[in-house]
């Protein structure tokens, strides 16, 4: 903890998450106007005191939907991750665990999954199960499942080899035990670690899904679709686009930083040649 | 080498049936009845019929899933449903556009990553080697599709400099801010992968003894250090090509680029199912042999590994 305090990276990553979280949390005693109320005699208001990030073309202030669409990036970027990781820990686990065959075809399943470019296949199974903020889970886990099911089965593989595992089947307990008592808590630290670095490029993924009108739909304030509607009217209303853009790349700036400092604190060799990570 | 050739191609065979088997998938589980789009509502019972036998719908899952394999490797990804025009056909026409804003991406995003990666290793520590390793996390974590609409803004409408969309015939100065947009995630990437690789390099006992004997630094630099960063280099700009595809449509929906990014994007728009499938599978098909590619080209450079 002292190590994580020390080193400013990190810090500074932690600082931007967790003013976002707070943000999304308390989105309803901040905000200064209702997100989705219309009115129309404001729209398209350039920033001044009143409307600090000027308004929509619906008139609605955009500084208050940024408030409200933290909480649909944070929501969708944790959830989905986490669907990702889990999906990942089963097949990741019955592969390593089982081997032979099984982890074969696990094996050619998860080569198959990475050989589609990521944003390509979400557009691809979000347009199959239609627009909306549960296809945005679905669309995201199934494409980041196969990254997290490779390093729990590499992990699984080596500790399938340690002396208590082998201690542990001795005495006779089940593949289920052992699975769930022996490896689980070994291998859920370092997943988790990894699993939370992933949340940025997930709330990237969620952006660029609703740039493209196939994640939340409108009145909902995604982020991603306020820089989509506002880019119709970047010749006269810039701060449309601008603002909420802005949202995207400093929560995601957050969560890399976090990243690069953490990698740092888990692997001091690294550190100076790798603080700029890869 | 030429063994291990065959057998990375083999090897792709498996990949590439399973891409197809995921896009039919995708294709059999979308709700609604394909020949709506293309009959509309107003239709009598016979002629639904009638299209559904044409198309095949009325058979079975695993024969319809295998005529769709077969028509996949003739190339016939179907028609698309707004302009009956062959899927195959529009993407052939569209990619070399979409490559060619690839390839100008990628040339900038290797002259400005590589080049500022230098700068930062032999700076390391200074003000400006921490400057460009901020810019780095910053190109990382920007979406696209809002730098893209940045760039429009700045040098475009501000300024009037340079083209707001199009490709303007093939003149070069459309390429510019379509190209910096979607190099921008890779100059992140090369830059900081090209600093690590330097770093890395310029502490062994060669480049000591190059030095040592009176090397001029630049001489030390470029000949000793750069050239045996090379390979890590290389590898990343060979595995963010899937990058380049995806953030491809993103960027070519911002400047209007008609490419294959956007030509899935309009197939979006219009609920169009066998455009967007036959692009998603036709991406996936492109990484892959590209991946192919880059195994190969890194065997090839790289010694050690040919003699395992």
């Amino acid at each position: 903890m002292k190590r994580i305090y020390k080193n400013k990276t990190t810090l500074i990553g932690i600082i931007i998450i967790s003013i976002f979280i707070l943000v999304a949390v308390c989105a309803p005693l901040i905000s200064p106007y209702d997100p989705f109320k219309i009115n129309l005699e404001e729209r398209l208001q350039a920033p001044d005191l009143k409307h600090l990030c000027g308004t929509d073309n619906l008139g609605r202030d955009i500084f208050s939907r940024i408030l409200y669409g933290a909480r649909i990036s944070l929501a969708v970027g944790t959830i989905a991750t986490f669907l990702a990781m889990l999906i990942g820990f089963i097949f990741g686990t019955i592969g390593g665990y089982i081997g032979g065959k099984t982890d074969k075809l696990i094996i050619t399943l998860t080569d198959i999954m990475l050989a589609f470019p990521g944003l390509l296949l979400a557009i691809g199974i979000a347009v199959a199960i239609g627009p909306g903020l549960i296809t945005l889970y679905i669309a995201l886990a199934a494409v980041g499942w196969a990254e997290f099911a490779r390093l729990v089965r590499g992990m699984v593989l080596s500790i399938k080899e340690q002396d208590y595992i082998e201690a542990a089947k001795v005495i006779g307990a089940s593949h289920i035990r052992i699975v769930l008592r022996h490896i689980l808590p070994n291998i859920s630290p370092i997943i988790m670690v990894v699993a939370s670095l992933r949340i940025g490029s997930y709330i990237l993924s969620e952006a660029s899904l609703s740039f493209l009108d196939l994640g939340a739909q409108p009145p909902t304030p995604s982020w991603g679709s306020i820089v989509s509607i506002g880019s119709n009217f970047i010749l006269t209303a810039p701060w449309f686009s601008i603002f909420p853009g802005i949202a995207i790349a400093v929560i995601v700036i957050g969560f890399n930083l976090l990243g690069d400092g953490l990698r740092d604190i888990l692997d001091p060799k690294l550190k100076g040649k790798m603080r700029i990570g890869n | 080498m030429l063994i291990y050739i065959i057998k990375r191609l083999l090897l792709t065979i498996p990949t590439l049936l399973g891409i197809a088997t995921i896009t039919f998938v995708l294709i059999y589980v979308i709700p609604g009845d394909p020949t709506s789009g293309i009959v509309g509502e107003r239709v009598s019972p016979e002629t639904l019929k009638q299209i559904r036998v044409e198309m095949g719908l009325d058979k079975p899952f695993h024969i319809q899933y295998i005529s769709y394999l077969f028509r996949t490797i003739q190339g016939d990804l179907g028609r698309s449903l707004s302009t009956n025009q062959p899927v195959s056909e529009s993407i052939i026409e569209k990619f070399p556009n979409t490559l060619k804003l690839a390839v100008a991406a990628m040339i900038i995003a290797i002259l400005i990553g590589v080049s500022i990666g230098i700068f930062a290793a032999i700076t390391q520590g200074s003000f400006w080697d921490r400057l460009v390793m901020v810019l780095a996390v910053f190109g990382i974590s920007t979406p696209v599709f809002w730098f893209g609409l940045l760039l429009i803004f700045i040098f475009s409408i501000k300024l009037g400099w340079l083209p707001i969309s199009g490709m303007g015939g093939g003149n070069p100065i459309y390429l510019i801010l379509p190209a910096t947009t979607l190099g921008l995630r890779s100059v992140a990437l090369i830059a900081r992968i090209t600093r690590t690789s330097m770093l890395e390099i310029l502490g062994e006992n060669y480049i000591r003894t190059a030095r040592a004997k009176g090397l001029k630094e630049h001489v030390v630099i470029f000949k000793h250090a750069l050239k045996n960063s090379l390979i890590p280099i290389v590898t990343i700009i060979g595995l963010d090509f899937g990058s380049y595809l995806n953030g491809s449509v993103l960027t070519e929906t911002v400047f209007g680029w008609p490419g294959l990014g956007r030509y899935a994007v309009e197939g979006i728009m219009k609920q169009d199912i066998p455009v967007v499938m036959g692009t998603v599978l036709f991406g996936a098909f492109v990484f892959v042999i590209v991946n192919l590619i880059v195994d190969i080209l890194y065997h090839f450079l790289n010694p050690k590994i040919r003699v395992k």
